[in-house]
């Protein structure tokens, strides 16, 4: 029972102390590094293979169609059948090219989506890599990934993929700010910039209850940084032909593709571990191997609601999606940041803070949405419109 | 802690080989028959007209300067948001005034519509 009740950590140790009567002490290590990479590549890559699938699924049902059904039970082999095809379509290069960039570009998206897994807390001890600057890495490692889209569509000598690549500069650079300062404020309530620290820090309270505002920020802007519904500006398959990856065919596409669901995932994850208390849940403390479950259901929410954002949402004009960003995210989030700081230094314990803190940001989420339908009405008045009365 | 950063290392070279083998697999697998009208333009069957890479529009540096700014802020904000427990009361009004200043410049850029988008 003891041994279940921890079940990765203990079979960690006990691979471990087999490997350690043969092997020096440094060998040991480098394999133990090299397998835990190998298992973070798999993960990744089979969640990829297990989402894209979902995401058809739950589309499907919000459009009344069956969805993928052919291959395999109830068609979960879809994917692994889509990338093997993949595998094996040829391969063009546009004549203008710049041919390294061109070749670089995918490399570069997964590396980025990739590397950002290793700081990620899947459970109680379980990390692969518990960095003291974990969510600066994130945010630091995360923003290869535009130099990487904006690399492709300069690169593929094609002006759709070209506005493509201008789109996503001008709308993840934006969206970075609130985001960085969304998590700023969970660093803030932690006094730490490890991910298992956070998730530790969130013992009796998670952070969405000190500032749901910075969660609903987060949230936004992840989904802008990984360029879904309704953020999908930068590869609109009806205005762009799908952006900065038209010109890429067979295995390239794949690494987009996957490089796309990969910070899907990730996104949620951190999501999550900074606002949702990661891998924290009832009996955890008891049964260290329940937190995987509990970070595993928790992810799934978040990824079944940008499902099925994807199905009901219309996409942003260029303009909103700017305004958007700079003149509401970025301001409410520097209030935000101001209000979690004054509540830290708070006398009276963790409640007075919470409370203190949630009031704060209920009264600025009022203030910002009274002030956006005032901005709206006095919008529809310029145009000689009338607004319908809302309740 | 040095160790997680030897993981670190080793794990960014193994990721960064790992797409290059899929293009490698690809590559031995897949048909190689290109020709000219393949490797155009692709533009829904169009031919492109004149040169791709042109000057763009002027909007896009003043938003990558805005966020340059703020991107640098964050650089002061994240040391100061690990340290604020252990600090007096004084890092709070410190941070109130550089959030403050950091907030009149973005109404500045908002009041000379340079966050319009046109």
């Amino acid at each position: 029972m003891d041994f279940v009740s921890d079940l990765f950590v203990n079979l960690g140790r006990v691979w471990t102390d087999f490997l350690s009567m043969y092997l020096a002490p440094w060998l040991v290590r480098l394999i133990n590094w090299l397998i835990v990479s190998t298992i973070l590549l798999v993960i990744g890559l089979v969640t990829v293979l297990f989402l894209v699938w979902l995401e058809r699924k739950i589309v499907a049902r919000i459009q009344d169609r069956p969805g993928p059904n052919r291959v395999g039970p109830f068609g979960l082999l879809q994917t692994v059948a889509d990338a093997v095809k993949l595998l094996t379509k040829e391969d063009i290069t546009p004549a203008g090219a710049d041919r390294i960039v061109y070749n670089l570009a995918p490399a570069l998206a997964t590396f980025s989506a990739l590397m950002l897994m290793a700081v990620l807390p899947w459970g109680p001890r379980l990390i692969a890599a518990d960095l003291n600057i974990g969510v600066l890495y994130l945010v630091a490692l995360g923003s290869v990934a535009t130099m990487a889209i904006l690399m492709a569509g300069w690169s593929s000598n094609n002006k759709y993929a070209l506005l493509g690549g201008f789109r996503v500069v001008a709308q993840l650079l934006s969206y970075e700010i609130p985001m960085i300062l969304a998590m700023a404020s969970v660093v803030l309530l932690a006094g730490s910039m490890s991910t298992q620290a956070i998730v530790e820090a969130q013992s009796p309270l998670p952070y969405v209850v000190f500032t749901p505002l910075a969660f609903l920020i987060y949230l936004l802007a992840s989904l802008a940084e990984v360029g879904r519904v309704p953020f999908d500006l930068l590869e609109a398959e009806s205005e762009l032909i799908t952006g900065y990856n038209i010109e890429y065919s067979g295995m390239k596409f794949a690494f987009f593709f996957l490089a796309e669901f990969i910070n899907t995932f990730i996104v949620s994850i951190i999501a999550v571990t900074l606002f949702l208390g990661g891998w924290r849940g009832p009996l955890v403390d008891r049964f260290p191997v329940l937190g995987v479950f509990y970070l595993g259901i928790k992810v799934f929410v978040l990824l079944f609601a940008m499902s099925w954002f994807r199905g009901t949402l219309p996409r942003f004009r260029i303009d909103q999606m700017q305004m958007f960003a700079w003149k509401v995210l970025v301001p409410v989030a520097l209030v935000n940041l101001l209000i979690v700081a004054v509540a830290v230094k708070l006398p009276g314990g963790l409640w007075a803070q919470a409370a203190f803190a949630l009031a704060g940001n209920v009264i600025t989420l009022l203030v910002t949405l009274g002030l956006l339908g005032r901005a709206a009405r006095r919008f529809a008045e310029r145009r000689g419109e009338r607004l319908p009365v809302t309740t | 802690m040095l160790e997680q950063y030897g993981f670190i290392a080793l794990y960014s070279g193994l990721v960064f080989v790992f797409p290059f083998l899929g293009m490698l697999t690809a590559w031995l697998l897949r048909p190689k028959k290109p020709n000219p009208i393949k490797r155009s333009t692709y533009e829904c069957g169009l031919e492109t007209i004149g040169d791709t890479w042109v000057q763009f529009k002027a909007q896009y540096y003043l938003f990558a300067l805005i966020f340059v700014v703020f991107d640098i802020e964050a650089v002061f904000l994240f040391p100061w948001a690990v340290a604020y427990r252990r600090l007096a009361l004084y890092a709070l009004v410190e941070m109130a005034i550089f959030l403050l200043i950091l907030l009149g410049g973005l109404l500045y850029a908002w009041r000379k519509k340079a966050l319009q988008w046109q």
